[in-house]
This record gives structure tokens, C-alpha cells and sequence, in this order.
């Protein structure tokens, strides 16, 4: 049985296995197409949108739809590029990201993506919403004003029973990702750390490490995201 | 019935400062007031943030020497995370820290006397606006434009190697530093192309303190008299009473070189210090409480450490140093434009500081951080090129900024310059009806001579933007100037 798809990526032929995501037969072709929401591992549910491509015509976010045969996928056209960056700009403008005094700078997928994508002044107007921290946990800070609402640490961070760290709390504008208070408290270490580490952005600091990592050496500094899949 | 003139310097940055001259019918000075629209909203802004973010942050107060504030913030927060008070550092933490500093220090200072001081000295400071500058010394004396350039280039390399970055590194973190400096970045700055290197800057260094000099012999009525005034002076000395920007004890002296405040413990700061409101000013005026507001205000910056401090560690500074303090038979020199002089010793003195540190294999080592117990509070003072800089920092269980209190040292210096504008204004104005170009430069001399941060702010082409005016008591413009 063939268990192999061939379709097009801005006119290059791509050869995918069945049941591949377009996200991850692209990386796997050396093809980016950036992401943010996505995690490795879990179910892509499509709430950035920052993977949109044209297929047919139609925008379609790439984390989410499967590779067929003959699909044809446009990606780095000038619109999508657009797009793409205009995402952006609406993460930067609807929460606080100050990323001078940010210790997740450097590492910060959205920073990177804001560099890659040359955001220099917004569109639109900066929000500046009112938002907490939640300094509450002995490991972790969650900081509010960084949240872009991704959701990975709502699907990455549980219990032994499965049961989750991180839940949405109230509605519409005043939506929030908050920690478990109650959790939050007796958090083991390890599952801390992952927590900061599987935050694209500095919503979520383990206490007390702060700028422990020099210019220089952090994840961004020399490389901008996604040159480690484009070949 | 008394009139006022206003000297308003337009800015482009936040901050700004106004000078109020009111004079009588007969022209003669009443009263002067110099006001500076301090930013202090950091204060709140910091509130509930993880303390280990303030060095990073508060870098954000000040364009020209965020080092002072990263520093001044990461020694309060040293002690919070119980690294001890300032010498409690590993030996590689502590020289970094101190190499970023004097550094930062060697940049500012050079900046200060090329690009703001030494189009005065060298056009008068009447000289035409137009090539009064750093475009004008470019043209007349290109081998100091590019002294001046080089130098602080070198200060802003010293300051990248250690910091990470020209401006708002992030090297000082609570209990140490994030990096050593590794034996490539040393030769960088020790044996830099010729003229980036630690050598070099120690010789251009003495050039330029002999320029100073040689302005001083010829202009000296002038340099001596200018803003001249006694007062009580304050800083930081080692415990020795060596000469030292990064730590030590508070000392101050007053106008006789007599002790005023004992060579202190700065934690606790607030036991000497207060601060008082007025209600023209935005900016606090800081006294030493014993001595009460009229007499307890004093200066900081170059000319209060070289009044307070015994000696210079370095052997060319404290050759300089010896002759700075015959010019005054050993007593403290409360002359304004001594200032640059002062700044000059100290730049040298930065200088052969930075090259013996590079040639320090502590430098490379690796045990770069000290923690021990929790403390909720620390205080960190540091010598900032403008003068003494106090940082206050209270945290709660949770790790947040529940207070922060800062000191910076323009505000310092408040009372000083308000001291330095009314001589000067009686000086050059009494008697005077109009507005003329030399009044107004010498207000701006005055102040400059400080280097206070709305100098710097707006004055880096070497031009104040000033406007003046001159109002009766209802308020009616009678004269305005601006430049
Ligand atoms: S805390 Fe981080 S991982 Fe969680 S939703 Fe917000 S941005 Fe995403
Ligand atoms: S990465 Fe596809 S929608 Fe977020």
C-alpha cells in the first residue's frame, strides 16, 4: 500500500506521508511555515492562525489540515507574508509585551516571529489592558500581561490524573489563562520548568531565573526562528 | 514690582527643566528657581513585578547611564537574595560588575567633557552657538573629535563585553553576573587595534586632563570664580577612604573637610538621609537629617568624591589627585567648574582601573553567582558618573516588589545647581533689563557643569535650546529670547 501524498508548496513538489499535517510535512521538507499555537505532541487545535496558507483560494490553517494528494499550498506569497505579520502585530498591541525588560527575550517565539516578519509600528492601536500577575505558586509566575492565549500550557501541563494546570477563566475580552491556585501551590519542580519552557511568550517564569542566560547564547540571538527547519 | 524670567530649555525627551529668574524694577535678582520635571512613575510601575526584573527595568530611567541604575539595582538586590552587602560577590562577580561599571563610567565622562564641556572651554563660553559644538571642535581640532569619539567607543565596548549589549545589557543579576569574560573578549580591549585599547586610554586620558589645565592657567579668574560656593559634599569611599565608584561606605564632609556623615553603612541610608518636598518643585531635596534642611544639603558627583575621599588607588590619578588638592591647601574645592577637572581625574582614574582589571585572570573564572538566605529588603548605592545613586527595594513572600525608593543623583544634586543658577544670575543679570546671549549662556554652564540628565538629554549637539522670558508680576511678557 502507498503511504505516501505528493502536493505542492509554492509550486515545489512535496512528498508527505499520509496523515501528515501540511505544518508538518512542510518542517519535515525543510519548508517553513510558522507556527505558534502548534506543539509537538498535541492535538493542533488552530486558534493563531499564524500557519495560514491559501489552498485553492481558501485561507486553511496548516497546523490542522492533512496533506492529499495533488493539494496545491500557497505560503511565502506577499498576502500571506502580510497576514502573517499583522497577527503579529494584533498579539503585540492586545497585551503588555515590553520586550526590553522581558527575561523571556531572546528565547520569546513571538518576538522572534515579530523580528522574522520586521515589525517595526503596529497597524493598529496599543490596547494596554489592565492585567495582573499571579505571583502565587512558590515555582511559577504567570504573568498576564504576556499571555497570547495559546494554549499550550492548557495542553501540555497536568497532573498524574491527567487533570490541568491551566484553565480559561471568565469571557469574551476578559478571558484569561490562569493557574490552578490551589495546584499552583504544591507544583513539582520538573513540571514547572516545562511549564516556562512550553510558553511561546514570558507569560509563564520559573522563579527566580531571571536573566541567568546572557546575551549572546539564547535561542534567537544569532538564528531567527524557523532557519532551523529551512534548509 | 518684581519681575520674572523664565529660561525654559525646549526638550525632546522626558526629562525637562526650567529656570526662574525674578528680578526687581531696579534689575536686581530676588530670587531663583531651577525646575526639573522629574519622571518618578517607576517607583509605582515597578510595584508587584519579580524583583529579579528591576536591573533590567529600571535601565530604562536613563538613556545616558543605564549602567548606574542596573548596578545600583542588582548590589540592593544582592542583598535580598543574600549575597551579602556589596562585598559578599565571588571574585569574578565583582570585577565584572566593576569593569561594567568603569566603563560605563570612562563613556559618560568622556561624553560629558568632549561633547559638553570643551566647546566652552575652547570657543568661550560666548562663543557663537553655531560652532560652539561638537561639529565645530570636529572642524577646528580634529584630533580631539576623534579622541573623543574613540574613547567613548572603547567605554562602549568595556560595557557590550560585560553586559551583553552598548545599552541595556542585562550582566548584573541578583548575586553575580551572567558571564565572565572569556580571553578573546579580554585581548579585544587590552590589545584592541591601535587606538582601541586600555593603554591608549590612559594616555589620551592625561591629554586631556593637561588640556584642562592648560585652559584653567589661562582662564583662571574665570574657571575659579564661576559658581563658586561653599557647601557640604557626599559619596561613597572605600573603607579606607580610597576613591571608590563601585562600593564602600557614605561619608560626607562639609566646606571645612570636617566629617558630617561617618563613613556609614548605607543600608541604612534612610537613618541619615531625608528628603524634602517643595511645592515648586517636582523633584525631592535631599539633607542630611542631623543637620536639618537649611545646612544639611550637599553635592555629589566628581568634585564631592575627590572632596571626600582620601586617596586614588591608581598611581597617575592620585598624581593628579595630589595636585588637585594643594590647589585648595587640602580643603574641599567647591568650585563649580572644578567640576571637569574632578571628572578629568576620575576618567583617568577609570581608565588605569579598567586596564588592571583586564589584566586579572579573576576575570575568566567561573563561579559567577552567590546566593544564601532570603532577606525582604535591600538598599544599593553606587557612585553613578552624576554622583550618588540609591536604590530601595522591599519584596514580599511571593517574590514581588511590594516598595521601591530611588535617589538619583541629579536629584542630589538639586539643591547644588538651584545654589549654581542663583550666583549665576546675580552675577551676570543684576542691573540688567535685557535678555543677552551671554546671560543665558551662562545659566546653561551653570547647570551643565552638574551634568545633570536633562543636560544631556538636550544638549548633545552642544546647544541648550533655551527660551527666556521676561514677565512682570502679571504675568506679561516684557522680553522673550530664545536660542
Ligand atoms: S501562558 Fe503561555 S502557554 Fe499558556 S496560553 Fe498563555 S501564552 Fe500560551
Ligand atoms: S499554529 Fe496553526 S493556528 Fe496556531
Amino acid at each position: 500500500m502507498n503511504n505516501t501524498v505528493k502536493f505542492k508548496i509554492d509550486g515545489n513538489i512535496v512528498t508527505a506521508e499520509k496523515g501528515q499535517t501540511i505544518v508538518e510535512a512542510a518542517h519535515a521538507a525543510g519548508i517553513y511555515i510558522p507556527t505558534l499555537c502548534n506543539f509537538k505532541g498535541v492535538k493542533p487545535k488552530g486558534c493563531c492562525r499564524m500557519c495560514s496558507v491559501k489552498i485553492n483560494s481558501r485561507y486553511m490553517t496548516a497546523c490542522t489540515t492533512p496533506v492529499s494528494d495533488g493539494m496545491e499550498v500557497e505560503n511565502n506569497i506577499d498576502e500571506l507574508v502580510d497576514m502573517r505579520k499583522s497577527i503579529i502585530e494584533l498579539m503585540f498591541v492586545s497585551g503588555n509585551h515590553f520586550c526590553p525588560s522581558c527575561e523571556k527575550s531572546g528565547n520569546c517565539e513571538l518576538q522572534a516571529l515579530g523580528y522574522r516578519y520586521q515589525m517595526l509600528v503596529p497597524r493598529f492601536p496599543f490596547s494596554f489592558p489592565q492585567k495582573g500577575i499571579d505571583a502565587s505558586s512558590p515555582k511559577i509566575m504567570k504573568d498576564q500581561n504576556r499571555c497570547i492565549m495559546c494554549k499550550r500550557c492548557m495542553k501540555t501541563i497536568k497532573d498524574e490524573n491527567g487533570k490541568n494546570y491551566f484553565a480559561f477563566k471568565n469571557r469574551s475580552n476578559k478571558v484569561e489563562v490562569v493557574l490552578d491556585a490551589e495546584m499552583g501551590k504544591t507544583m513539582p519542580d520538573d513540571l514547572a520548568k516545562l511549564a516556562m519552557e512550553n510558553c511561546p511568550v514570558g507569560s509563564i517564569i520559573y522563579k527566580e531565573i531571571g536573566y541567568n542566560e546572557p546575551i549572546g547564547t539564547r535561542k534567537y540571538d544569532k538564528t531567527p526562528i524557523g532557519s532551523e527547519i529551512e534548509v | 514690582m518684581p519681575k520674572k524670567i523664565t529660561i525654559e530649555p525646549v526638550t525632546r525627551v522626558e526629562g525637562h527643566g526650567k529656570v526662574t529668574i525674578q528680578i526687581d524694577d531696579f534689575g536686581n535678582v530676588r530670587d531663583s528657581r531651577l525646575h526639573i520635571v522629574e519622571f518618578r512613575g517607576f517607583e509605582r510601575f515597578v510595584q508587584g513585578r519579580p524583583y529579579w526584573e528591576a536591573p533590567v527595568l529600571v535601565q530604562r530611567l536613563c538613556g545616558i547611564c543605564p549602567v548606574s541604575h542596573h548596578l545600583a539595582a542588582a548590589k540592593a538586590l544582592d542583598v535580598i537574595v543574600g549575597a551579602g552587602t556589596g562585598t559578599g560577590l565571588t571574585a569574578v562577580g565583582e570585577k565584572m560588575r566593576r569593569l561594567m561599571h568603569y566603563g560605563q563610567f570612562f563613556q559618560s565622562h568622556v561624553l560629558h567633557f568632549f561633547h559638553l564641556s570643551a566647546p566652552d572651554f575652547l570657543f568661550g563660553i560666548d562663543g557663537d552657538p553655531l560652532v560652539r559644538n561638537i561639529i565645530g571642535i570636529a572642524q577646528e581640532h580634529p584630533d580631539l573629535a576623534v579622541q573623543g569619539v574613540m574613547m567613548r567607543k572603547f567605554g562602549q565596548e568595556v560595557i557590550r563585553l560585560t553586559a551583553g549589549k552598548k545599552i541595556h545589557g542585562t550582566g548584573a543579576i541578583p548575586g553575580g553576573i551572567n558571564k565572565n569574560l572569556s580571553i578573546a573578549e579580554r585581548d579585544e580591549l587590552l590589545k584592541g587595534a591601535d587606538p582601541l585599547n586600555a593603554d591608549k586610554m590612559v594616555e589620551w586620558s592625561v591629554g586631556a586632563l593637561d588640556f584642562f589645565k592648560n585652559y584653567h592657567k589661562n582662564n583662571q579668574e574665570m574657571v575659579d570664580g564661576f559658581a563658586s560656593f561653599p557647601s557640604n559634599h557626599l559619596s561613597l569611599v572605600r573603607e579606607d577612604g580610597a576613591l571608590d565608584i563601585y562600593h564602600g561606605v557614605l561619608r560626607a564632609v562639609d566646606n571645612d573637610g570636617k566629617k558630617i556623615l561617618h563613613d556609614v553603612d548605607y543600608q541604612e541610608y534612610d537613618k541619615y538621609i531625608e528628603e524634602e518636598v517643595r511645592s515648586w518643585s517636582y523633584m525631592k531635596f535631599p539633607y542630611l537629617k542631623d543637620l536639618g534642611k537649611d545646612k544639611g544639603w550637599y553635592r555629589v558627583g566628581p568634585l564631592a568624591r575627590l572632596n571626600t575621599c582620601d586617596f586614588i588607588t591608581t598611581p597617575l590619578a592620585q598624581k593628579e589627585f595630589e595636585e588637585f588638592k594643594a590647589y585648595t591647601n587640602g580643603k574641599p574645592n567647591g568650585m563649580s567648574l572644578h567640576m571637569h577637572w574632578a571628572r578629568l581625574i576620575e576618567t583617568l582614574h577609570s581608565a588605569e582601573v579598567i586596564r588592571d582589571l583586564l589584566n586579572d585572570p579573576d576575570l575568566q573564572n567561573e563561579d559567577l553567582v552567590t546566593k544564601g538566605s532570603k532577606l525582604h529588603k535591600g538598599v544599593g548605592v553606587i557612585e553613578a558618573p552624576r554622583g550618588t545613586l540609591f536604590h530601595h527595594y522591599e519584596i514580599n513572600d511571593l517574590d514581588q516588589i511590594t516598595l521601591a525608593n530611588l535617589i538619583v543623583s541629579t536629584t542630589n544634586n538639586n539643591q547644588p545647581m538651584n545654589t549654581a543658577v542663583n550666583l549665576t544670575a546675580n552675577a551676570f543679570m543684576n542691573g540688567q533689563r535685557e535678555i543677552t546671549e551671554g546671560m543665558m549662556n551662562a545659566v546653561e554652564v551653570a547647570i551643565r557643569a552638574y551634568d545633570p540628565c536633562l543636560s544631556c538629554a538636550t544638549h548633545a549637539m552642544g546647544q541648550m535650546p533655551l527660551e527666556v522670558s521676561l514677565v512682570n508680576e502679571a504675568n506679561e511678557i516684557i522680553h522673550r529670547r530664545t536660542k
